[in-house]
């Protein structure tokens, strides 16, 4: 460790928190339907004629279950379109698929817009090598948005639960999906995009180029040349980042030169994949008005955030011991970055890959600038943990501030119970239904992570994709439906996912981890809005004092660590004992 | 029902319980409780296991180990039985005790409510509400009721425990009975309010037995976390069993490559049943419905009836207590205190004519004034039969009492309220009387004060004012205060007008008042108090509060109360005290703590478990897990038997503290929190390691050798 890396690692959250109210006030202005600094008259008649077209009653209050029946119906039309994209690729045309892509395979296509579908982008393809220009733009980028806008209405719905008062609505899906896209996520996509265009990320409709190698070389013929693939990347890549999503344009994701050329926008991206997620904190502290109960949260989110991400970059900066008899320099010093750089790009370094390996996997993003699976066992499980805290430490755009309620609510549950009252929570009592729908929330995850693993594990066709045998192959297996479920999308590469039963069960693990998550939610927040309003005195548990920050964090991670602690004790951790100690 | 703290293990109690642990090993009692449920189908399945063992095909080497681990599941199981009927049995005591109460003493019921009316003798079992019964001196009263005719004096100790009689009459606040109790003197003609099986007697054995006990809100929230902690670990350890074969394989598959033996093999059942079971929230699990039983059971030693479960819980939440002043806040009656004496007067023949004025005046308010004057300037009682005086009593027209002298100079002294005493000296000796500016000033300071001020006369000079007040009780500034840090607003309700009633308030301590109440604007007051989301409470007894009682949340009526204010309460304090509505709100959320500590404490035990069996569970197929044992457990038997072991224990351990509550003590919930997350969450990771080391060290001294 260095101190130049840990500076990087400061300079991060610095830069974060300093967004954190802007951004917050902004998305709260958004939502509240205030004026936005002149944006109204810009993108007001946009937003207008889109409800217009669309048929849309913008004053129509909806309750939770419509609201729920609309996201899922419209979730589903784009499922389907997306599909019908993916398999209709040969009709694409010269221009939106010069490099003449086939279509699809069904359970392949079918894997995919589930995964797009869901926020989650696990990719079991190559992008330039299956996707047309046009699949990546209509069918892969339009979910970027709609699924990242779906993540922040989810949200902004739970919020206006627990600020509203004996109501029957949580607010109109429409609206908030279209304001969501077009006054936060396209605004903040274009800046961040003409910022990575700016450091040589690529925007084009070219064909592929062939170009001569610099430095030729020699397989059983000579070759002289490379086929460097072309296309529409920035626009996809900055919301990508910014919604959470995470599904590259090229295979090696963030860690590819056309996708993120410098150390700045390996920043950048980090940045983008963050930022929403964090700033809707305050949004919600502006929301529910107590702005102390948003930095509660946040504090709880970049506790656990920061001290994780220390433990990855320690592990990975540690030299692997196997490498140690074999006259191999992991010393670090000025030139020589030391430590575990398997796996890492040169110009993004240890620090940097660390720091996000750590928020790629704590927000739902899932982008990659460095190999997961090529991380040191311990390095390799701070992501996974990071998954299996339930994608509250941050979290999605969205999906990570009602994550986090969710357990903050079973915090309130526990700690109430404790100060002898019923527990209240935003002034709002927390009786049997929310926990009913709290405890459902908190079980789905695990349920569906342990149950897929464990047929992963026994059945042929989950071990046959494995790359490498067994503790570190059990990880990939582990790890791909935590990610999946948790609606990630990284990966413990190694793992061959492109086979009928990995697109299938990966697909379930997604739904489920989206739909069955969002439906419940929506359902707490449905009761929630329907509930009185009950003022603190003294008697009532502050929910925004470091105690409760405590308390919340040990609920966070107690629930994750008792859940997930046998099946990470069968991976990274005796995979971490054996590469440390002579006995295998 | 004369309340006394009983043992808390007393041993005809425990050995009742002992019998009903096993009684409730019904799989049809178990399956009522998730938790316990698969502590007990766990049991069963490593009972199975060890009988395959004994016909030598057993997982584990030795068939004792797995003996052991059943031994331990069934006495888990067991001792959260006990843990139950513990509290059942001393539920079921306090029934008994009430039950010899109720007894079926034969009834004199009459034809209508008139003493001479026919009388025909039935069983009190059979009356039925509206029935109008007859109950002479010596008589059992049969069934509760509200008295029409007649007045005697009761015995209630059955019922309070308060040996001195109490007198029930018709009309008014005192008119209610209850059955069970005994007429001493006189008698009562008594119109039966209830159907048998109906009577406040029954209320309170159904209650305390908990028998029909229902579960409270909260305790069914907490049900639904537990069951889905408990499925969690359930899917966390059954898929275990696929995720050990499969590393079990691969190890298999390395060593056999590396031309050494397969010797890794998968985790067994008994194992896994075993971690399952040490990890599933089994101590709050085991002692939930204990706790409840336990919480009504300390209502009843504080001599509070709660009707259901639910009311205690609702005690914990209360934000706003409405308390009557008058024989709650103050003392019954005003007291005289001081004598502000007119122009030209002085104090003492001021005192002097005030106490002539009340010598015949029989009311504590007049008692306090002739108290006052012989205090303070010593002019003593006299008699007056010997004063040849006539005494002029209050009525409701003049608003005024005196006494007047015969001869020979017609003195008449009168005092009352300063508006009557003014008519008064301008309506004597030719109307030439003036009511002096100087008093009308003292008169109203007074009544800013909080105070209520009569003014003297004699004849048409006014001499002076006499200064009544309030006397708060002493303590309730402390006790108000002591609610303040609990969170609950006090509200004092009290008939006086607002400039009296701010000052009382002000002298007390309560956060507020409601001054001129009437029944109305205390039920719209309580109406107002829940608009706002806050949870009320109230004690009453006159039939004047019972709407007021029935609206709010959690009602305390007065045992001495009448039935109609009984009935609409959902509490009754048998020791009719208004200030047990404090205590009564520190139970409920005593009952509130104690599970959601336990419940912090049973969660926080599982690191310690994981860290006993996780690194020997795969030992065979991972022998470097061993470097994770970090208690240094001697074997892979003695360390999962010890986290068993000490999972079963601990539930035993915790029984008292089910049954007593968690320590409770008013103050900030930042406070509560802080003090039970150290105890209950810091502690309960620590106390198991501490723990299954302990039983891990003895098992290793081969005491127990199996």
């Amino acid at each position: 460790m260095t101190l130049n890396g840990w500076m990087q690692i400061c300079l991060f959250f610095v830069v974060l928190l300093l967004l954190v109210k802007p951004l917050g006030s902004y998305m709260a202005r958004v939502f509240m339907g205030k004026s936005l600094f002149g944006l109204n008259s810009v993108l007001g008649p946009v937003e207008r004629l889109t409800y217009r077209v669309c048929g849309i009653r913008a004053e129509d209050e909806m309750s939770w279950k419509s609201y729920a029946w609309a996201l899922v119906l419209f979730s589903a039309v784009g499922l389907l379109l997306t599909y019908g994209i993916e398999r209709t690729q040969q009709w694409h045309g010269r221009l939106l698929n010069p490099a003449g892509q086939g279509n699809v395979e069904p359970n392949l296509a079918y894997n995919t817009a589930a995964s797009f579908t869901t926020n989650t982008n696990w990719q079991n393809y190559s992008g330039e090598t299956t996707m047309s220009y046009l699949t990546q733009m209509a069918a892969l980028t339009f979910h970027n948005f709609t699924s990242a806008a779906t993540g922040i209405a989810v949200a902004i719905a739970l919020i206006r639960g627990l600020s509203r008062r004996s109501a029957a609505s949580i607010g109109n899906f429409w609206t908030d999906i279209v304001r969501a896209a077009l006054y936060i996520l396209m605004p903040l996509s274009i800046v961040l995009a003409m910022l990575l265009v700016s450091q040589g990320v690529i925007q084009n409709f070219s064909p592929y180029k062939t170009v001569p190698l610099v430095q030729a070389t020699k397989t059983t013929a000579a070759v002289t040349t490379q086929t460097l693939p072309m296309g529409p990347a920035a626009s996809q890549i900055a919301i990508k980042h910014l919604g959470t999503n995470g599904g590259g344009f090229f295979n090696a994701n963030s860690a590819h030169p056309f996708e993120s050329p410098t150390a700045l926008t390996d920043f950048l991206e980090l940045l983008g994949e963050t930022v929403i997620a964090a700033a809707l904190c305050y949004t919600f502290g502006l929301m529910v008005g107590d702005k102390r109960q948003g930095w509660a949260l946040l504090a709880a989110m970049l506790i656990i955030l920061v001290v994780f991400m220390s433990v990855c970059y320690w592990a990975e900066s540690t030299p692997n011991p196997r490498l140690a008899g074999m006259n191999i320099d992991q010393t670090t010093s000025v030139t020589n970055p030391g430590g575990n750089m398997e796996g890492k790009e040169l110009r993004i370094g240890i620090a940097a890959s660390a720091r996000f390996a750590t928020c790629t996997t704590a927000t739902s993003c899932g982008a990659v600038d460095s190999m997961h699976d090529s991380y040191m066992p311990i390095g390799g499980m701070v992501p996974m943990l990071m998954m299996q805290m339930g994608e509250c430490i941050l979290g999605g755009t969205g999906t990570g501030l009602y994550s986090i309620l969710v357990l903050a609510i079973i915090s309130v549950f526990i700690a109430g119970l404790m100060v002898g009252r019923t527990p209240e929570y935003l002034g709002k009592k927390i009786e049997a239904y929310e926990i009913k729908m709290a405890s459902l929330l908190i079980l789905l995850m695990p349920a569906t992570v342990l149950i897929f693993t464990a047929v992963g594990c026994v059945l042929p066709q989950g071990t046959s994709a494995m790359g490498n045998p067994g503790a570190h192959g059990f990880s990939e297996i582990l790890y791909a439906y935590t990610s999946q479920t948790n609606n990630n999308g990284s990966a413990f590469a190694g793992l061959n996912g492109n086979t009928p039963f990995w697109n299938i069960t990966g697909s379930f693990a997604m739904l489920i981890g989206r739909f069955w998550f969002i439906v419940p939610t929506l359902a707490l927040a449905g009761a929630l809005a329907r509930k009185k309003y009950v003022p603190a005195g003294a008697g009532t548990l502050p929910t925004h004092t470091p105690l409760f920050v405590g308390l919340l964090i040990g609920v966070i991670l107690i629930v994750a660590l008792l859940t997930f602690v046998p099946a990470l004790t069968l991976g990274p951790v005796i995979e971490h004992l054996r590469l440390f100690t002579a006995t295998i | 029902m004369p309340v006394k703290a009983r043992p808390l293990f007393d041993p005809p109690i425990v050995k009742q319980a002992i019998i009903d642990s096993f009684v409730k090993l019904n799989p049809r009692h178990q399956f009522r409780n998730p938790v316990m449920f698969v502590v007990f189908i766990g049991s069963l399945l490593t009972t199975a296991l060890w009988v395959q063992a004994l016909f030598g095909h057993g997982e584990e080497k030795s068939g004792g180990f797995i003996l052991a681990i059943a031994v331990w599941l069934w006495f888990t199981v067991l001792f959260a039985n006990f843990a139950e009927a513990m509290a059942e049995g001393r539920g079921k005591a306090q029934a008994d005790s009430l039950r010899k109460a109720r007894r079926d003493s034969p009834a004199r019921k009459l034809a209508s409510p008139s003493r001479d009316a026919e009388q025909t003798t039935v069983s009190a079992a059979t009356l039925r509400k509206g029935n109008v019964i007859l109950c002479e001196a010596g008589d059992y009263i049969p069934a509760d009721g509200e008295v029409l005719d007649g007045v005697a004096s009761v015995d209630e100790s059955a019922i309070t425990g308060e040996s001195a009689p109490v007198i029930r009459e018709s009309g008014g606040d005192r008119s209610s009975v209850t059955g069970g109790t005994k007429v001493l003197s006189d008698w009562l003609i008594i119109e039966v309010g209830v159907n048998p099986g109906e009577a406040f007697l029954d209320h309170m054995i159904v209650m305390v037995e908990g028998a029909k006990r229902q579960k409270t809100p909260n305790e069914i929230a907490l049900n639904i976390l537990l069951a889905s902690l408990t499925i969690i670990f359930l899917l966390a350890t059954a898929t275990l069993l696929p995720l050990s074969v499969f590393s079990a394989n691969a190890v298999n598959a390395e060593l056999n490559a590396a031309g050494q033996s397969a010797t890794a093999h998968p985790v067994t059942v008994t194992v896994l049943v075993a971690l399952l079971v040490c990890l599933i929230p089994t101590t709050i699990g085991g002692l939930l419905s204990a706790i409840g039983i336990a919480g009504m059971d300390r209502m009843i030693q504080k001599n509070v009836i709660a009707m259901s479960g639910r009311a205690v819980e609702a005690a914990g939440d209360v934000d706003v207590l409405l308390l009557d002043k008058t024989g709650t806040i103050t003392l019954g009656n005003r007291q005289a205190v001081n004598f502000i004496p007119a122009e030209n007067v002085s104090e003492q023949s001021l005192a002097d004519a005030a106490q002539l004025a009340s010598l015949a005046d029989e009311t504590p308010e007049g008692r306090s004034i002739v108290v006052l004057a012989k205090t303070k300037f010593q002019i003593r009682e006299r008699d007056i039969r010997t004063l040849n005086v006539r005494f002029v009593p209050f009525t409701a027209q003049t608003r005024m009492s005196g006494v007047n002298f015969a001869s020979p100079f017609h003195r008449q002294i009168r005092k009352g309220a300063a508006d009557a005493i003014e008519n008064h000296v301008k309506s004597v000796g030719g109307g030439g009387g003036r009511f002096p500016e100087q008093v009308r000033k003292t008169v109203d300071d007074i009544s800013r004060r909080g105070g209520t001020p009569l003014v003297v006369t004699e004849n048409d000079k006014v001499l002076g004012t006499i200064e009544l007040k309030d006397i708060v009780k002493g303590g309730m500034k402390e006790r108000f205060a002591e609610l303040r840090r609990m969170g609950i607003k006090t509200v004092m309700i009290t008939g006086d007008n607002p400039l009296t009633a701010a000052a009382i308030a002000a002298e007390a301590g309560v956060d507020d008042f409601l001054a001129q109440a009437t029944p109305e604007t205390k039920l719209k007051l309580i109406r107002d108090f829940q608009a706002g989301g806050r949870l009320v409470a109230m004690t009453g007894d006159g039939t004047n509060d019972a709407p007021a009682l029935a609206q709010a949340d959690v009602a305390v009526a007065m045992n001495t109360g009448t039935q109609a204010a009984k009935e609409a309460g959902n509490m009754v304090d048998l020791d009719s005290n208004p200030t047990k509505l404090i205590e009564v709100v520190g139970t409920g959320k005593q009952l509130l703590m104690t599970r959601g500590s336990l419940t912090t404490f049973s969660i926080a035990n599982d690191v310690a478990k994981y860290f006993a069996i996780i690194p020997v569970m795969f030992m065979s197929t991972y022998p470097a897990l061993r470097r994770l044992n970090i208690m240094h457990l001697h074997t892979y038997e003695s360390a999962i038997l010890s986290a068993v072991i000490f999972n079963a224990l601990i539930i035993i351990a915790l029984v008292p503290l089910a049954l007593r509550g968690v320590y409770y003590r008013p103050t900030s919930a930042s406070n509560l929190l802080r003090r039970n997350v150290l105890i209950y969450g810091v502690g309960g990771i620590i106390a198991p390691f501490l723990g299954i080391k302990a039983i891990d060290m003895l098992l290793a001294m081969r005491i127990f050798d199996f």
